[in-house]
């Protein structure tokens, strides 16, 4: 038995047996000694043929992604098309063959020179684009050749495993035999990856170098995609809890897949709306993907990390404006700017705080410094026509703070009316009720705001007295702590007695041993990772509300 | 000659898809379309020439419309960065 490691980038098992791919015609293996000819327009005439075949091939294999994988996935062998007709390409292949160098010659040269300025990018998704260059210039070297790539193997439930697939390799796989990819290089970014994922293919990537050569053709191995693992002639009992594992992915799979585009409706006819939790514009796809009825939670702070300066409001309306159009006027909560604490940027020069956790952060840090927290109001209330949105508060912890947040929101509508920028009047403004006060005060607030969302695990955090951060401390703050349900049942009771709606976008909204609890208590709206939203579809679905 | 000036938006920068997206609207014109980081410039047909600027999240371009019909064609690329990057 042996076992190694790599990145899973699809989360299931698949048991089967060692299939090694090889490249037959690659750029990498043309030397300049097969080159000069004295017949340029021969070798023109045989590129241009083998470019034209090379297209046809494209095109088949993308209409065969489009329907095997969806457009999304597909669009990188229309991507590859537009290569094999670049202009830069082709002025370097022609230039080639004027020098009198043979068509094979000249492509893969020209390959290897676009390849390697892509690989050596200081950019990690540009240097991935290396491997699509080669992927063309050993595409038209095969039609060049005669021979239309055939590299299949035989047999059944084959686990492909190569030093790095193309994403032609990858898509023109027989997927009724084939079980899993792995391979030795390749990122997240990379096409194995993206087509594995929107495949649902168990696979693994960057296994290491020697990786390859250490396999036999045929061994039975596992593939899981969750942890990364590949074992190699697995014993019995190895074997009999990877079954136990697949078969337990099968079971909830076809469990959640059941539930795709049904109601969130309990037994007894109550409807919940489960929306998404989201940090970035890649995620609103995922929410669409799993049939989020809106956004819960857009963690906007995004937007504002990882770069050395304030994001403009014409950035930040850019942004705002696509999620909006995106989800096609499903409510989506924004929650402005949360920074401080474990979440910080340089450039905000936040000073060093010995407790940040309760220190200048979030709607502390926006009140202290209006200017930015302007910004996002305008780029956000400009962006309200374009959809259903709400705008949310984080860390409110007296009514004085909501007071105040409210004027400066009619200031910044004030400001637009007055240049003529249209906005929505009726745009929600609601508030995290992530602080032990704000819950305990939420009869208060109720009425200076249109809706709560609760924020479990910060309130869990501040009412426990325990550092989420802090793995000791775990005991002390488990998920079912009576004192937290209490804060969660009187906010609950404090909006609906003030005619707003509450809901729960913190951890807890997606544990699934809670979720009868809140439908009790009255929540009327659970935002979860994506990922989880059918799981807590499927649970409300089969939940009566007692008595 | 117009031209406007844009902060990228999309997570990954201008990569494969808009900047393929990109070429293919580019060619629907007569006008030359040019695309500006930094004191580079290279034609917005140009594939590979656009993905090799390494556009990324954050960064401001230049685009640059010039002859043809250049208020139509203006319009309908500050339209598509607005909705595509």
């Amino acid at each position: 038995m042996l076992r190694f490691i790599g990145k899973g980038v699809y989360p299931a098992v698949a048991i089967g047996r060692i299939s090694v791919t090889k490249k037959s015609t690659a750029i990498s293996q043309i030397q300049p000694s097969d080159k000069k000819t004295d017949n340029y327009s021969d070798e023109l005439k045989r590129f241009e043929k083998a470019k034209e075949t090379a297209v046809g091939q494209l095109k088949r294999i993308y209409e065969k992604a489009v329907s095997e994988t969806g457009e999304e996935a597909a669009g990188i062998f229309d991507i590859h098309m537009m290569l094999i007709e670049d202009e830069d390409f082709n002025e370097a292949v022609l230039g080639m063959l004027e020098e009198g160098y043979n068509a094979e010659y000249s492509v893969a040269n020209a390959g290897r020179i676009f390849s390697d300025s892509f690989a050596a990018m200081d950019d990690d998704y540009m240097k991935e684009r290396s491997a699509d260059i080669r992927d063309i210039s050993d595409r038209i070297l095969s039609c060049l050749s005669g021979n239309e790539n055939s590299n299949e193997a035989d047999g059944d439930n084959l686990i492909i495993c190569a030093d790095d697939l193309t994403p032609s390799e990858t898509m023109s796989i027989d997927r009724s035999r084939v079980v899993a990819f792995v391979t030795a290089y390749g990122s997240a970014n990379s096409h194995t990856a993206i087509l594995a994922r929107s495949m649902g293919i168990p696979a693994i990537i960057g296994m290491g170098e020697d990786f390859i050569s250490q396999l036999s053709e045929g061994d039975s191995a596992v593939v899981d995609g969750e942890t990364g693992e590949l074992i190699i002639v697995p014993d019995e009992k190895t074997l009999e809890a990877f079954i136990k594992k697949q078969n337990r992915q099968k079971a909830e799979k076809a469990l959640i897949e059941e539930n795709r585009g049904k109601e969130n409706i309990t037994l007894d006819g109550r409807r919940i709306d489960i929306f998404a939790n989201i940090g970035s514009i890649d995620n609103v796809k995922s929410a669409i993907e799993n049939d989020a009825g809106g956004i819960g939670l857009f963690r906007s702070e995004f937007i504002y990390l990882d770069r050395d300066s304030y994001p403009s409001e014409e950035e930040q309306f850019n942004i705002y404006k696509k999620v909006l159009s995106m989800m096609e006027n499903k409510k989506v909560v924004i929650r402005t700017l949360d920074i401080g604490a474990d979440k910080n940027a340089e450039y905000f020069d936040i000073p060093k705080e010995e407790n940040p956790a309760l220190g200048l952060r979030a709607i502390r840090l926006c009140l202290a410094r209006p200017e930015i927290f302007e910004t996002q109001l305008r780029a956000l209330f400009r962006a309200s026509v374009y959809g259903n949105l709400a705008v949310m508060f984080p860390m409110i912890s007296s009514e004085n703070e909501l007071i105040r947040v409210r004027e400066i929101c009619d200031k910044v509508k004030n400001q637009l009316k007055a240049e003529n920028i249209p906005y929505d009047e009726n745009t929600e403004i609601g508030i995290m009720v992530e602080t032990p006060a704000a819950a305990v005060i939420s009869d208060k607030l109720a009425k200076l705001c249109d809706f709560f969302s609760i924020g479990t695990n910060d309130l869990t955090q501040y009412t426990t007295a325990c550092d989420r951060q802090n793995p000791y401390l775990d005991k002390y703050s488990d998920t079912e702590n009576t004192a937290v349900l209490r804060l969660i049942e009187y906010t609950a009771k404090s909006a609906h007695e003030n005619g707003i709606w509450v809901g729960i976008c913190g951890e807890l909204a997606a544990d699934t041993s809670l979720t009868e609890k809140f439908i009790n208590i009255g929540i009327d709206e659970l935002s979860v990772t994506p990922s989880f939203i059918l799981k807590v579809r499927d649970k409300v679905r089969r939940t009566k509300k007692e008595g | 000659m117009k031209s406007f000036q844009y902060v990228i938006t999309d997570e990954l920068g201008l990569h494969a898809r808009p900047a393929g997206m990109l070429a293919k609207e580019a060619k629907n014109y007569d006008s030359e379309i040019t695309i500006t980081k930094g004191d580079k410039t290279v034609s917005c047909t140009r594939l590979m020439a656009v993905m090799g600027m390494c556009i990324k999240k954050g960064d401001t371009v230049t685009v640059t419309v010039n002859g043809g019909d250049e208020e139509a064609t203006f319009t309908a690329i500050k339209e598509f960065f607005e909705a595509n990057v």
